[in-house]
Parts: structure tokens; C-alpha cells; sequence
């Protein structure tokens, strides 16, 4: 007798009374959770198949259905979870490391919500935003540059190249391959309307989307997959992957099941062998070795691009960051431990690496100590929610952030975190072709222009009601913000007064 | 057009050499400048000296000769083009290599084809006429690396960790011994004389630097592939 000892964790609840049999369930579900009992003439469900995306219930004409979290519960246990037993029946069955998707979902503590923000009163007025000038542009890139001039007053500094932005934000690292061709040319587009950047992430950058390069940051990583001198000619920037908050310590392994003819053209690999880009560049055990590259990487683009390095949030980001800084590198971009990813182990998701709050904050920090900070800007990603944290996050000390999560969610991803497994109902970390094309790439990317641009009003509002009417102004403004809830070391690592305590 | 490096940056070498309309360069008294021709095409650069790291980083068509030793990461995420080393390589030689050819004519150093790959037509060569260091063809996915042991009495002609990670392409290691810890997904199988892929580039080796090819194309060799293109699938199990 077979004994099934995982359970399912859903149930899916049909109104029997609302059902009309149209079955679109059936076919809008990749995952074969519906079909038609033709022998009873209504629909039935196979819970165990469902994964929680929500797709069958957004898209049901008549709204019969609804998906529940199941409840069966195994016998109650504060110290052994239903998802702790679940994670040994799967591994006692395959022997396997548990393969897990999209960011860090346990409960750990998280910053952005214990800040608070200042707002002027009285002495100092407010700003209304739809009456005066709001400056939201920022400009990444060094600011390490003696200016000198000529006698006619001419420059004569050649200025580092940078990123102009006209909101603090980027959609960050997603590669073609863990997601769609539709969620990059709707993420390129976007990024073209709103006057920002995408990021290729290391899979290589579509021939069909070298006209957006302007727009475009694209990704070198240890697997260099996609990356010859056309690809870094065509973009405005080149990020240096060497680490990413979903998997520090870890590389990318995209399986062979999502490597589609087109994939392995962009990525440059041969078809139907998984790409494999473990987690540490072999060429880079120092920050010396980390300079060769980013000077390669210059060198072979003309030095007209600024260079990005990405790392991921881990307890020794301060050391990390100095190093970087004087790597020739233009910005750092920190990916705090909540960021997302395609797929990752289970065990380094949920267990590596550190808040991005602090990570920013003590970064942030250390380089004014050094004296370093104008050498770089600061990007930070890794569960940006809101404008609210990217104001945080910026009051704290980044120039901008990136957006990975936020963007995929704005496409329609419901954060089943099933990524992994390649079949994706909407259309976003899937590679087959009749569930890539229910994401309309001009519909993602009015959607995501709408979310950005909601921010950037959202944002106007905030620093208007603190009497602040430049991004500039707000950045590293510490006194702006103010901790509720926090021990006395977290307050001194992120440099914060506690709410209630004066200027 | 020659150059004398002597005094120049690697940068301001760069620009040289992208601003002449000489196909054919000579770049003498090379003195650790680092990313000589990196990313170059259609051109041809002899170089006396000893150039820095990251020589042909990014090439991208142009051929390279070196008459000298070459250091760390020569030939970088190289696209298509030729290195050839009259002398010894360093570590890193040859990552993520996806076409072109390097031929070395002594030893190289740790880590050398690293993440080598084909694309389509393309399958990137990498010989070493005498011996690797460890790490050799880590994270393989495609391509062809030789390693000759010229001159060597014995023994394994590649250090530890040969082919770690390997899911793809082919190392000939011209010996009777296998590397020290080989891991388990790359199985071994020797074999008597090459075949003609593995001969033409044996051949293009021995035209370099003047040996015959008939002293190596017949002998034992030990070849190296992966077990299987994905190799790491059963590693993992959905959660």
C-alpha cells in the first residue's frame, strides 16, 4: 500500500452553486489541478496539484472559485511546523536539497516597518508637490573627480560616465531563462517610458531587445553567459554579479527544462545542458582580482559605462563594500537576505545573509568613516515593497533601489513561489510558449509604469510633508527617520534616533 | 605599425592599436600592462615581453601571438580569434571561453577553461603542450581542451580537480594517469591515437612550435567527459 505522506497544503473550493462548466479553469491551469468528471457533469479538483497561484480564481467568469490554505492540520506544535515535516517527508523520499522560489518568506524581523517618518509642522513648512518643483532625477555613478578647468573656464576633467535616473529606481536582475522573453520586453520598455534602467540578469540580453540598450543594464556573472562585445556595447551599464541576497554564497543553476532553443541562443550555451554558474567567480578571490575585471570590463566598453558590482547582504558587508569601493567599480548594489530569486536552496534562502536595512545603513556608514562614499553610488534591493521603503531606503543612505519582486508582482505574479518548477500560469518564470503569451508585454509594461509612477508621486508626497523637495536632499538624511520597536543596537546600527526622542 | 610599450598604459595601448589602420601590430618591450587587446577584432598583434593579466580579455576575432610568458586570465570570456603563447600561461587562462583557440606551448596555471563552452558553431580549443595546474575544465560545458605533457617522464598531466562540475565538452590529457581526485560525474576512457577534431588541433599546435605531430597524435590518451548533460538535476528535490 502506498502511503502519500505529504498532504496537500491547498484546497480548492468550487461554488457549486456559480459553476457552469465552461471548464477555463481547466485550461487556464498549466498545473492540471481541474478537470470535467464527465460521468457527474461538474468539475472536479486535485488539491495536491495546486500551488496557490491564484490563476483559476482571477480568471473564473462567475467567481466560483476560491483556494484555501487546507485545513487538515497535522497535531499541533509550536517547535515542529507543518512546513519542517513536509521538508523531511520530501527529503526522506528523494534524498534531494529542497529547491525553493522567490524570496525569504519565514518571519524574521524586517526594519522598514519599525521607521517612521519626520513631517514638517508649523516652523518649517510642508511642500505641496502639485504646486512646486519636485526633484526626483538621481544620477549613479562616481563622483570621485577633481574638477579642473582652463583658462577659458572649460572643463578639462573628463567626468565618469553615469546613469541618469527619473525615478530611484531600477527593475532589478531577472534573467531570460528564469523568466519569459514577454517579462523582458515588457521590464524594457517600462524602463524606456519612465527614463530608468532594467537589468538583464546573467542570462544574456535578447537580440530583440538591443534597442532598448539604453536602457539596459546587463549582467556579467561567474557563468558569463550571453556576455562578447556586442552585449556590453549595447547597454548603459554593466553590473559585475558576485553575489545575490536569495542565494549568497551561491550561483545560478538554470535546469535544462526551461533552457529553450532562444534561451541557449541568448545564453550562448548548447541546448538541453543545464547552465551552471556556481557561486564563486574562479578569476576573483580578492578585491585586486575584483579590479582586473571591472577594468576588463571598462576597458572593452571604451571606460564610457559605469560598472555596477552586486553582492549580496552578509555580516562582513562593511569590509565587503570599502573593498569595492576602491575596486574601480561605479556603484554598489546590496541585495539584502529577502531578495528573490528563480530558484535557490531552501536552506540558503531562509538561513544566509542579513537585512538589507542594516546592511545599507552600516555600508553607508563605513564608506563616509573612509572617506570613500563620492567614489560610488549605492543601489539596494532585496524586498523593496513600497515608495514608502524606498524612501527609507533612501533617508538611510542608497541613491536608488531595486525592484525584482515589486515588478513581477505588477505583472500579475501572485508569489506562489513555484518558480522553480518552470510551469508559471502567468506567464512570468516559464518558458512555454502558451503560457508566455498570456503576458501582453505593452499591458506589463503600462502596468509597471503605472506602479512606478504611482511611486514617484507617493514619493513627491512624502518629501513634500518632511519640507523636502529633492531626492538629493533626502539621501543619508537619517534625521528624517526614526526606529519604533528596537533594541538599543539596532538603533545604533542603523544610526537612528528612537521615535519620540527630539531633533 | 610597432609599438615600443615601454612608458605607455595598457590603456593608451589600446588606443593605439584601435586607431591604426595596420592589420598586422608588433608591440615590443611589453612590460605587465594589462588588458592588451581586450575585446579587439580583424587584427593581428605580435607581442615581445611580458604582458600583464586579462591579455585578449573579450576577444573578439583578432589573433594574438606572445612571445613570452603569458599571466593571469588570458583570453577571458574570449569570443572567437587565437592566442598563441611561445611560453607559459597563468592561472584562469581561457574562462568561459566560447570560440577562438588557445595554444600554449608550456604549462598553465590553475583553473585554465573554466567554464569553456560551445555555441552553435562555434566550440572553443584550448592546448597546453605541457602540463595544468589543478582545476582544469571546471564547470565544462563544451569545447575541446588538450593537454600534451610534452617532455614530462610520467604521471598525470592535470592537477586536482579536473573537471569538477563538468556538463559538457571534452579534455584529452595525453597520459596513462588520471588526475588526482577526479569527481564522480566525469567517467575516463583511454583511448589510442585522437580523433580528427583532437588531431587538426594537435596539428595547428605542433605548426606553432615547430614539432611533429606524428610524436603525439598515436599515443594513449585519457579522455574526460561528463556522464550526462545534467549532471546536478538529481541534486535537487522541489519544495
Amino acid at each position: 500500500m502506498k502511503v502519500r505522506y505529504i498532504l496537500p497544503a491547498f484546497e480548492v473550493l468550487r461554488d457549486e452553486s456559480k459553476c457552469v462548466n465552461c471548464r477555463l479553469c481547466e485550461r487556464e491551469c498549466a498545473n492540471g489541478v481541474h478537470s470535467f468528471d464527465s460521468e457527474r457533469g461538474r468539475m472536479i479538483a486535485n488539491d495536491a496539484k495546486c500551488v496557490d497561484c491564484h490563476r483559476c480564481v482571477c480568471t473564473c467568469p462567475t467567481g466560483a472559485l476560491k483556494i484555501a490554505e487546507t485545513k487538515d492540520v497535522y497535531r499541533s506544535n509550536a517547535n515542529w511546523s507543518r512546513a519542517a515535516i513536509d521538508e523531511i517527508y520530501r527529503q526522506a523520499e528523494s534524498g534531494g536539497v529542497l529547491l525553493s522560489s522567490m524570496g525569504n518568506p519565514d518571519t524574521y524581523p524586517e526594519f522598514w516597518n519599525r521607521l517612521l517618518i519626520n513631517a514638517s509642522q508649523v516652523t518649517n513648512p510642508p511642500i505641496d508637490p502639485l504646486r512646486e518643483p519636485m526633484e526626483t532625477q538621481v544620477r549613479l555613478g562616481s563622483g570621485r573627480v577633481k574638477i579642473e578647468r582652463d583658462e577659458n573656464g572649460r572643463l578639462k576633467t573628463a567626468l565618469p560616465p553615469q546613469l541618469e535616473l527619473q525615478v530611484p529606481v531600477m527593475f532589478s536582475a531577472m534573467s531570460y531563462g528564469s523568466v519569459s522573453y514577454n517579462v523582458h520586453a515588457a521590464l524594457a520598455r517600462a524602463a524606456k517610458e519612465l527614463g530608468i534602467y532594467y537589468n538583464t540578469g546573467e542570462g544574456g540580453l535578447h537580440r530583440d531587445l538591443y534597442g532598448y540598450g539604453d536602457h539596459t543594464i546587463v549582467q556579467v556573472a561567474s557563468g558569463r553567459f550571453g556576455v562578447f562585445r556586442e552585449y556590453l556595447d549595447a547597454a548603459a551599464a554593466i553590473e559585475i554579479k558576485m553575489g545575490q541576497g536569495a542565494k549568497p554564497g551561491i550561483g545560478g543553476h538554470l535546469p535544462a527544462a526551461k533552457i529553450t532553443p532562444a534561451v541557449a541562443r541568448t545564453r550562448m550555451i548548447p541546448e538541453g545542458s543545464d547552465a551552471i554558474s556556481p557561486a564563486p567567480h574562479h578569476d576573483i578571490y580578492s578585491i585586486e582580482d575584483l579590479r582586473q575585471l571591472v577594468m576588463s570590463v571598462k576597458e572593452a566598453t571604451g571606460c564610457r559605462k559605469p560598472v555596477i558590482v552586486k553582492v549580496a547582504a552578509v555580516h562582513n558587508i562593511e569590509a565587503i563594500a570599502s573593498g569595492i569601493a576602491r575596486s574601480g567599480a561605479d556603484v554598489i548594489a546590496i541585495d539584502g537576505f529577502r531578495g528573490g530569486t528563480g530558484a535557490a536552496p531552501t536552506r540558503i534562502r531562509d538561513n544566509v545573509g542579513i537585512p538589507v536595512e542594516l546592511a545599507l545603513a552600516r555600508v553607508d556608514d563605513r564608506l563616509r568613516e573612509e572617506g570613500v562614499r563620492d567614489n560610488v553610488s549605492i543601489v539596494v534591493g532585496g524586498s523593496i515593497r513600497s515608495s514608502a521603503d524606498m524612501l527609507k531606503a533612501i533617508a538611510l543612505g542608497a541613491d536608488a533601489c531595486y525592484i525584482g519582486t515589486a515588478a513581477l508582482i505588477s505583472l500579475g505574479c501572485h508569489l506562489c513561489r513555484s518558480c522553480h518548477t518552470g510551469i508559471c500560469n502567468w506567464g512570468i518564470a516559464t518558458q512555454i510558449p502558451d503560457l508566455v503569451a498570456r503576458l501582453d508585454p505593452d499591458e506589463g509594461a503600462r502596468r509597471l509604469v503605472n506602479l512606478v509612477t504611482a511611486w514617484k508621486h507617493e514619493l513627491e508626497e512624502m518629501m513634500g510633508c518632511m519640507g523636502i523637495n529633492s531626492v538629493e536632499a533626502l539621501r543619508g538624511n537619517r534625521l528624517m527617520l526614526r526606529g519604533i520597536g528596537m533594541t538599543e543596537s539596532e538603533l545604533r546600527l542603523l544610526g537612528v534616533k528612537p521615535a519620540g526622542e527630539s531633533m | 605599425m610597432k609599438i615600443n610599450a615601454n612608458g605607455y598604459t595598457a590603456k593608451k595601448l589600446n588606443i593605439m592599436i584601435g586607431r591604426s589602420n595596420d592589420e598586422s601590430i608588433e608591440i615590443e618591450g611589453v612590460i605587465g600592462q594589462r588588458y592588451i587587446g581586450t575585446a579587439l577584432s580583424g587584427k593581428i598583434l605580435e607581442i615581445e615581453g611580458a604582458p600583464g593579466n586579462a591579455l585578449g580579455a573579450f576577444l573578439d576575432g583578432a589573433k594574438i601571438e606572445l612571445f613570452g610568458n603569458a599571466q593571469e586570465a588570458t583570453g577571458d570570456t574570449m569570443n572567437a580569434g587565437e592566442i598563441v603563447i611561445h611560453g607559459n600561461a597563468g592561472d584562469a587562462t581561457g574562462y568561459a571561453m566560447r570560440g577562438g583557440e588557445i595554444f600554449i606551448e608550456g604549462d598553465v596555471g590553475y583553473r585554465c577553461g573554466i567554464h569553456m563552452k560551445a555555441y552553435r558553431g562555434n566550440s572553443p580549443a584550448i592546448v597546453i603542450g605541457g602540463k595544468a595546474g589543478s582545476f582544469l575544465g571546471e564547470y565544462q560545458a563544451g569545447g575541446t581542451i588538450v593537454v600534451l605533457g610534452d617532455g614530462r617522464a610520467g604521471g598525470a598531466v592535470a592537477g586536482y580537480f579536473c573537471g569538477t562540475g563538468m556538463h559538457g565538452g571534452e579534455i584529452w590529457l595525453r597520459s596513462q594517469d588520471a588526475p588526482a581526485a577526479l569527481p564522480e560525474q566525469v567517467k575516463t576512457e583511454r583511448v589510442k591515437g585522437v580523433p580528427s577534431n583532437v588531431e587538426m588541433l594537435i596539428k595547428k599546435w605542433c605548426a606553432k612550435f615547430g614539432k611533429e605531430a606524428i610524436n603525439y597524435t598515436g599515443d594513449e590518451f585519457l579522455k574526460l567527459s561528463p556522464d550526462d548533460a545534467n549532471p546536478y538535476k538529481r541534486l535537487y528535490t522541489p519544495n
